[in-house]
């Protein structure tokens, strides 16, 4: 095996990151990263979600029946969303409250899905967990990305302390209300792909449609 | 012109390939091209063979606007007077009125040159700054990627300019700009590779981040403490008939002598302008005819519905097309060659969708009482969907008669 446990932690974050190449979970990386309290619990859940989904399913994937295996994944899974959810409400409510339904969407969070069925039904325990661990990071790390960004320029705070003193507060900066709607997500993540693949010229991927240039007659 | 001409010749060796400045061929390029007809013939799909060149058409177009362009100066600089003469003294603060008490051309709104000049002092930062923030992104891009700066940003500047509010501020104006060529053009492969049309892009980027300064009723008139909404606003509120008691008649709106963007106010000025590209067969009638048709229908259909408690619902269609962004939209951007459907079929239909979707917008949705550059950025999505439709009909139709 040429991919030590080290590479399955490093290599989520930036050579096969979930968000940027796969495109996996953009919902959420939309619709929670308005402030970076916020996206920092979501990306905590996430990262134990993954992580602890991909060592159970992969404790189990011997006894697993191939045709109902989806099932099977997902109680695992929901299990722990719930779990989470529970924990969220009974300590941080209020973020709980803003996260909502998201939380529960992480049943439903491709990622999740995606290294159980790609990793851990194929590799032992401890790999899943760390290759868990580091998806759920990757995943983390982008939504960190965009909550920056977003807080910082549509808030003038970094986690809820004020950086940019706004106008409205006596201030200077005047905050981009776009930064505050989702739709502002499509264009950070876009751009965040974008200097991923300038950096790593290998991610661009084949262009599926070429203009046609006639030859010099 | 021989001098001129000279110049180039001598410098031209240094840029071409091998040469000393080989990575600023883009620039050269761009600046000799301004000068002389460009030497390079089109390589790529679909040809076409006539005299009028990417160059002509975008200096066609941008000819097209300057009614609007000089209409919307004198009209700013008149709704500041009038405003400034109303209110007093005390708004009589910052350097434009300085300057215009300097030179001698007073501040009266009867005088055309005071007007023209009060509105140029608003035009002029506005656009300087579009030009120099936009041509730095269009000229860092063509140096980076190896292709020519384009005719087609003066296009797009002026377009953006004359849609813009005269008291934006300048930071936003070239925060603006930068994303509708950065996001808007630049990322999808340059000029005539958009899907959207880069003006609309940086004027709804403007729109959704800095709605107090886009938006609202403190911003149209560019004088301190004036408050005034605009026509769509009031008749939002208070139907049209409310228009009467701010002194906005028909007429008024078909002249453009009320408040609004720098340039979009008058009808008739956008109207001159649309003659012309429809003569030179820049814009193609069918987009035209379509967009008529589908916010005359709609909006009859509205009337027809009628609502007890939006009084968009009796607005008339000639008031529809009279007010806010309608005419100009329809003259420059509805027009718009590239972000257009690209069969005859398609670009009625194109059109109609963009007539239906603003009178949509104006009446149903009450946050937004402008719809027409949603209407367009909307249809500019749907317009590869409409072509698609329209070929794949084709195809059916000719399947059948070959059956």
């Amino acid at each position: 095996m040429a991919q030590t446990r080290r590479t399955y932690l490093v290599d989520p974050l930036v050579d096969n990151n979930p968000i940027t190449l796969q495109v996996l979970g953009i919902c959420s990386a939309l619709a929670v990263t308005s402030s970076l309290k916020v996206s920092f619990v979501m990306a905590l859940a996430v990262i134990f979600v993954t992580a602890f989904s991909s060592m159970f399913i992969s404790m189990l994937r011997n006894h697993i029946p191939g045709s109902i295996r989806i099932i099977v994944q997902m109680v695992i899974i929901a299990s722990l969303v719930i779990l989470v959810d529970q924990i969220l409400k009974a300590y941080l409510y209020e973020i709980s409250k803003t996260l909502s339904v998201f939380v529960g969407l992480i049943i439903t969070n491709c990622i999740v899905m995606g290294r159980a069925e790609a990793f851990a039904m194929k590799n032992p325990p401890i790999d899943s967990f760390i290759d868990g661990v580091g998806n759920g990071l990757g995943y983390g790390l982008i939504l960190m990305l965009v909550g920056f960004v977003r807080e910082l320029f549509g808030a003038g705070t970094l986690f809820g302390i004020t950086v940019l003193p706004t106008v409205n507060n006596g201030g200077w900066y005047v905050p981009n209300g776009m930064l505050l709607l989702p739709p502002s997500a499509f264009f950070i993540i876009g751009l965040i792909i974008w200097a991923f693949r300038t950096w790593k010229p290998e991610q661009v991927e084949d262009r599926e449609f070429k203009i046609q240039t006639v030859e010099a007659h | 012109m021989k001098f001129v001409r000279g110049v180039f010749d001598k410098i031209e060796p240094h840029f071409e390939k091998g040469g000393q400045y080989e990575k600023y061929f883009p620039l050269y390029e761009a600046v000799e091209s301004f000068f002389y007809s460009p030497k390079t013939v089109s390589t790529v799909a679909p040809h076409a063979r006539t005299y009028s060149d990417m160059k002509r058409i975008m200096i066609y177009v941008f000819l097209a606007t300057m009614p609007c362009l000089f209409f919307g100066m004198w009209n700013t600089g008149h709704q500041a007077n009038v405003a400034l003469a109303a209110i007093g003294e005390e708004a009589m603060t910052g350097w434009r009125i300085g300057l215009m008490q300097a030179i001698g051309f007073g501040l009266n709104p009867d005088n055309i040159l005071s007007s023209m000049f009060h509105g140029f002092l608003y035009f002029l930062p506005i656009y300087v700054v579009t030009m120099v923030v936009g041509l730095f992104w269009e000229i860092l891009f063509a140096v980076i990627r190896g292709h020519e700066v384009n005719e087609g940003f003066f296009v797009t500047s002026i377009l953006y300019v004359l849609i813009l509010p005269a008291s934006a501020p300048l930071w936003q104006v070239a925060l603006g700009i930068s994303f509708g060529v950065v996001i808007g053009k630049e990322v999808f492969g340059g000029t005539g590779k958009n899907f959207l049309n880069p003006a609309l892009v940086a004027r709804a980027f403007l729109y959704f981040a800095y709605p107090a300064q886009m938006s609202g009723d403190a911003i149209w008139t560019p004088v301190d403490g004036f408050s005034g909404a605009t026509a769509l606003g009031i008749t939002a509120a208070e139907g049209v008939p409310g228009l009467a008691n701010y002194d906005i008649t028909f007429w008024s709106a078909f002249w453009g002598t009320i408040q609004g963007c720098l340039g979009e106010t008058s009808f008739v000025m956008c109207m001159i302008g649309l003659a012309f590209l429809l003569v030179t067969k820049i814009a193609n009638w069918r987009l035209v005819v379509g967009c008529t048709a589908g916010t005359i229908g709609f909006s009859l259909l509205l009337n027809l519905i009628g609502s007890d408690t939006n009084p968009m619902f009796g607005m008339p269609f000639w008031w529809h097309m009279v007010l806010g962004g309608w005419a100009f939209g329809l003259a420059f951007m509805v027009t718009e060659p590239v972000t257009a459907s690209h069969t005859n079929v398609g670009r009625f239909w194109y059109g109609v969708l963009i007539g239906f979707m603003v009178v949509m917008i104006r009446v149903i949705n009450p946050a937004f009482p402008e719809g027409m550059m949603l209407a367009i950025l909307f249809a500019n999505i749907f317009a590869p969907l409409i072509d698609w439709f329209v070929v794949r009909a084709n195809i059916t139709r000719r399947a059948k008669r070959n059956a």
